[in-house]
């Protein structure tokens, strides 16, 4: 590793633990929505055709 | 690979001095993405998609107003990513979260530009390639054209920056129809001109904030008098093109009344603010026009969009 590579390091405070948290589960909150908006616009433009394909 | 007595270990420089990642909160990212532009780029946009000729499904509309918010967001990051020095030197824009360190350029460079990426790529696949464009045009015209070129070297910055914050009801009026319709183009051209008297206005009351970080607006650089002949030549132009939506079949009596009335005290305040050139009477028709220039753009907008929701009657076109 080279010199500039190296990274100094302290201890998170409860408040960045808490910070960093949040964060996480805004996150999480962000991509689980995407998730279900693809969904329902995938389910609105196929419209009755997803009851139409063969078998 | 990280152990578990590091998880909670908070790398805080290289060992060269550079500062490293990861100390921003969510109002911090919230903040990037600038909410009250968005929010008035989503209202224009909401009016550009009730005004095309064809309608589109309603939850395409909103997946539109969507990914053209999205955009908004992206523009507003990259923006400030770029301006970070001088926003750290105006007392406006001072407390945003690059100035305060809370977040880095690379995080917010890396945050607008996945924004880009993405809200271009789902209008591109919910509606049709012109509105896609035309999204991509607006956030690269915003970014590079307006904010790393014009912002720091014209007093017209404004002026043709305010094409892009003008285009979102023309986006999302193609993204409805495919093609781009002349009426979308007026709520363009209204936007356009309404521009230079609400950024001038607020110009002229931080006039020593824009001179201490460089930024050449009209009030710095032609000095304050010519800049409210300027917003009172604007404001006249608005109110004119405010009722060319009349002529293209877009709008009926409400607009019209509301066109008339709140065009006409637009016209009063930009008066006032031409007359009142010192002390505190000036600052206080500055700080009234551009508050009230908030209001015009609100109330006219919402008219056309009152007028289609509940599918009011509407003049004939003249040119439609």
């Amino acid at each position: 590793m080279r010199d500039r590579d190296k990274l100094t390091a302290r201890e998170l405070t409860p408040e960045e633990i808490a910070v960093r948290r949040r964060r996480s589960i805004m996150l999480a909150v962000v991509l689980g929505g995407l998730a279900v908006l693809f969904f329902i616009t995938t389910i609105v433009r196929l419209g009755g055709n997803v009851a139409d394909r063969t078998l | 690979m990280t152990t578990p007595g590091q998880m909670n270990m908070l790398p805080t420089a290289f060992a060269d001095g550079a500062v490293a990642a990861g100390r921003g909160t969510v109002s911090d990212y919230v903040a990037l993405l600038k909410p009250r532009v968005m929010a008035l780029v989503i209202f224009t946009a909401l009016v550009g998609l009730v005004i095309a000729r064809e309608p589109m499904h309603p939850w395409m509309g909103f997946m539109t107003l969507f990914a053209i918010a999205m955009g908004a967001g992206a523009s507003g990051a990259l923006n400030m990513w770029f301006d970070a020095d001088i926003d750290a030197v105006m007392a406006r824009t001072s407390a945003r979260p690059l100035p305060r360190g809370s977040i880095l350029p690379g995080e917010a460079l890396g945050f607008g530009m996945t924004l880009a990426v993405a809200s271009v790529l789902l209008l591109g696949l919910i509606a049709n390639v012109l509105s896609a464009a035309l999204l991509a045009f607006t956030i690269i015209f915003y970014v590079v054209v307006y904010t790393m070129w014009l912002k720091r070297s014209t007093a017209q910055n404004i002026v043709i920056g305010g094409a892009a914050g003008a285009l979102p009801p023309v986006i999302a009026c193609s993204a409805a129809t495919g093609s781009l319709e002349l009426s979308s183009l007026s709520l363009f051209l209204i936007i356009f001109l309404w521009t230079p008297p609400h950024f001038w206005a607020l110009a002229l009351l931080r006039t020593d904030d824009y001179a201490k970080a460089a930024i050449p607006m009209l009030p710095v650089v032609a000095g304050e008098d010519e800049t409210r002949r300027q917003i009172l030549i604007y404001s006249v132009l608005l109110v004119l093109a405010s009722f060319a939506p009349l002529g293209l079949g877009i709008a009926g009596w409400s607009y019209l009344a509301a066109a008339a009335v709140f065009g006409t005290v637009f016209l009063e305040r930009a008066v006032r603010l031409y007359r009142h050139r010192e002390g505190d009477p000036a600052r206080r028709a500055a700080a009234r026009l551009f508050g009230y220039s908030i209001l015009y753009l609100f109330a006219i907008f919402a008219a056309l969009l009152v007028e289609r929701l509940l599918a009011l009657p509407r003049f004939a076109g003249v040119f439609a």
